[in-house]
């Protein structure tokens, strides 16, 4: 109508896209301090990693401490705690995502502030204890640990779930219903979409709890960098001790980081 | 397209492509609640025609329309579209047929303009380049240029364009039937106006049959071929034309609502294609100005109409503005006056322009002329004249010694407006 000349000028530079352009939208989404961290990261992990390899070539290390740091060691152990924290959140996000879209439909709404309220209590109670608790209940190993993370991370997801869910404009749902789209198919192609930049962020908060916690597994013969940790301390030796706690941050950085690329592509273009 | 869903184009202006809605007897209880919200309500909404749901906050207007789509479920009563009881086939099968209309557009704000027109014709299984066309055929009749916002997400659009894109949503799979609730409530005043047009519009080529709810009078008389008032448990305070309801309001709540300046409102039921209007010198975009003066100055017109190759008019600039070697579209945006908007509409147009007039478009946008204040102000001088005739062709025959008296009675009923 006779709008039409005006509506081109504001907006009319987004017509075609490149993929620089793209990039450049990707990133004016996030606020500064989002960017730093984003950027920053990558860096940090690198130089971290870089120190280590230097000390490791240079330092004069005795039996004990170049058994413990041994680089066939660290790989095989970083390798497990990502194993851990991975399997971990692939099954908090299997379990914490249905149960979150079931708790905001129909009558199971009405449960939903009991499972918060035990997913809650789960977590605050202390990580040691649950994974020492199921340790003596179905035996020590790598799915034991897996299952006391899993159990100690569904919080964050169950609880982003609900509230993203919950946080999308009723009007766009009853607008899906209202030209005739299936309760489903709102759930799959408007809810969810919508909803996953707050699920994503608790994906994020679930990934960088996992890697803290799955230190602790070494305790029940789960593997990961905690057994690193463990050997330095029980055999007294600071350098151990230290790049073993260096290394499990630099990994919780990393993940923290890969949380916050995935939110980031999580989020629906148009949003 | 199938025979069956012929493209609103192929029509032809004026077939009636809508259906017939009668409510016979739609209660609507919610649990707890004493009084009903919607009590025995019956209604025949004529196919071809838009009925306006009009009444205060809480007055069940709104329910009254979810209920014809079964986003709320009667209590009891039915409800029949055409032949056919709404109950007949599932709820979301039956509001793939019925267009659906919400405030602000509601457009899903993760898919691009053309997967929001798409989202009925996908779920009813149409191919891709028929959704295709069908998506820029609808673009087009909503006055949005395909090629520019089709690939565009709805954050990126002005309200009124997220409000016609939800129109056009509305109408993808051309439904017989459309529901509106408060469609034009989230825009400013202006962009309704040309919203309200373009409706009018839209709805001359296509005559569907519309629903709409809205809590503004005035949206009522200007849109409506009738009028619904709904009172308190949507009792019908009065269901009839627009005049009718100026006119001799049913009831004191029905008077109230309508409000006072009811004889300024009439402005609002006269539209400006029944004024001649003034047909000045007319420029191509491209042409040479020089050409174009000298045209104008032999027609003794200071301002030329600018129209662009769709006929549309794009600037209305003095001769004195006009430079450079050929015409341009001009900067500025130029408000248009759609053929069907009423007087009241014009006259406020008027009054920000600079001309003392407007441009007055026809079906998409075309030119049709002008209209100036001399022209609206003689019509309605005619108007008047014609009721004052019409009064005394009656008092005469009275020979009555209260002629006063009998005016006003005459007055009273609206045969004489």
């Amino acid at each position: 109508m006779s709008d039409l000349s005006s509506a081109g000028g504001p907006v009319a530079a987004m017509d075609t896209p490149t993929t620089g352009e793209r990039s450049m939208r990707l990133l004016g989404r996030m606020n500064a301090e989002a960017a730093i961290i984003l950027f920053a990261i990558p860096v940090i992990v690198v130089v971290g990693f870089a120190a280590y390899a230097i000390w490791h070539a240079t330092a004069s290390l005795d039996s004990v401490e170049q058994k413990a740091l041994a680089w066939g060691e660290i790989w095989r152990q970083i390798w497990g705690h990502l194993k851990l924290t991975f399997v971990s959140a692939v099954l908090v996000v299997a379990v914490a995502v249905p149960l979150g879209i079931a708790l905001t439909r129909g009558r199971t709404k009405a449960a939903a502030p009991v499972v918060v309220g035990i997913a809650n209590a789960g977590q605050a109670a202390p990580s040691v204890g649950l994974i020492v608790l199921l340790a003596m209940w179905l035996g020590p190993g790598f799915w034991t640990a897996v299952l006391a993370l899993t159990l100690y991370a569904i919080l964050p997801v169950l609880r982003n779930t609900i509230v993203g869910l919950q946080g999308v404009d009723r009007t766009l749902v009853e607008a899906g219903r209202g030209v005739g789209m299936s309760a489903r198919s709102v759930l799959l192609r408007v809810e969810l979409p919508l909803a996953l930049p707050v699920i994503m962020t608790g994906v994020r908060t679930a990934l960088v709890l996992l890697v803290g916690t799955a230190t602790l597994a070494t305790f029940i013969n789960g593997g990961g960098l905690g057994a690193t940790l463990q050997a330095g301390i029980s055999l007294l030796r600071y350098p151990v001790i230290v790049w073993g706690a260096v290394l499990v941050a630099l990994l919780a950085l990393l993940i923290e980081w890969l949380g916050r690329v995935l939110e980031l592509f999580a989020r629906p273009k148009g949003v | 397209m199938t025979t069956t869903e012929a493209a609103p184009g192929s029509t032809g202006a004026g077939s009636i492509s809508g259906a017939e809605i009668r409510l016979e007897d739609v209660t609507k209880r919610y649990p707890g609640q004493e009084a009903a919200a919607v009590d025995g309500l019956s209604l025949v909404i004529p196919a071809g025609e838009i009925v306006m749901f009009v009444g205060p906050s809480g007055c069940g207007k709104t329910t009254s329309l979810k209920m014809i789509n079964r986003l709320i479920e009667p209590t009891s009563g039915a409800i029949h579209i055409g032949d056919n009881d709404v109950r007949q086939q599932s709820a979301d099968e039956l509001r793939r047929t019925i267009g659906y209309v919400i405030q602000g557009g509601s457009l899903f704000p993760h898919m691009t303009v053309a997967k929001n027109i798409a989202i009925v014709p996908k779920l009813l299984g149409w191919d891709d380049d028929r959704i295709r066309s069908r998506v820029d055929e609808l673009l087009e009749l909503v006055s949005l240029d395909p090629g520019k916002y089709r690939d565009r997400y709805p954050r990126e659009l002005s309200g009124g364009q997220q409000q016609r894109v939800g129109v056009a949503r509305g109408l993808a799979a051309d439904p017989p039937v459309i529901l509106m609730d408060e469609p034009f409530g989230a825009v400013d005043p202006i962009t309704r106006v040309r919203l309200q047009d373009e409706l009018l519009s839209i709805q001359r080529e296509l005559r569907k049959t519309i629903v709409c709810v809205t809590h503004d009078i005035d949206e009522a008389i200007k849109l409506g071929d009738r009028i619904l008032i709904l009172q308190e448990g949507a009792q019908v305070g009065q269901y009839d034309t627009p005049e009718a309801v100026l006119a001799s309001p049913a009831n004191d709540f029905v008077a109230d609502f309508v409000g006072a300046g009811s004889s300024l409102k009439q402005l609002s039921l006269s539209r400006i294609s029944e004024i001649e209007l003034r047909r000045p010198t007319t420029a191509r975009i491209g042409e040479r100005t020089d050409e174009v003066k000298r045209r104008a100055e032999s027609n003794g017109d200071r301002a030329v109409v600018v129209l662009d190759e769709h006929d549309r008019p794009t600037a209305w600039p003095w001769l004195r503005q006009l430079k450079g070697e050929t015409i341009h579209a001009g900067e500025q945006d130029l408000v248009n006056l759609d053929s069907r908007a009423t007087l009241n509409d014009a006259l406020d147009t008027m009054l920000t322009n600079s001309h003392g007039g407007a441009v007055v478009t026809g079906d998409r946008d075309a030119y049709l002329g002008v209209v100036d204040f001399t022209s609206v102000t003689d019509f309605m001088r005619a108007q008047q004249e014609a009721v004052e005739r019409d009064h005394q062709a009656e008092v005469p025959a009275e020979s009555n010694p209260e002629d006063e008296h009998v005016e006003e009675v005459t007055s009273d009923d609206g045969s004489t407006r």
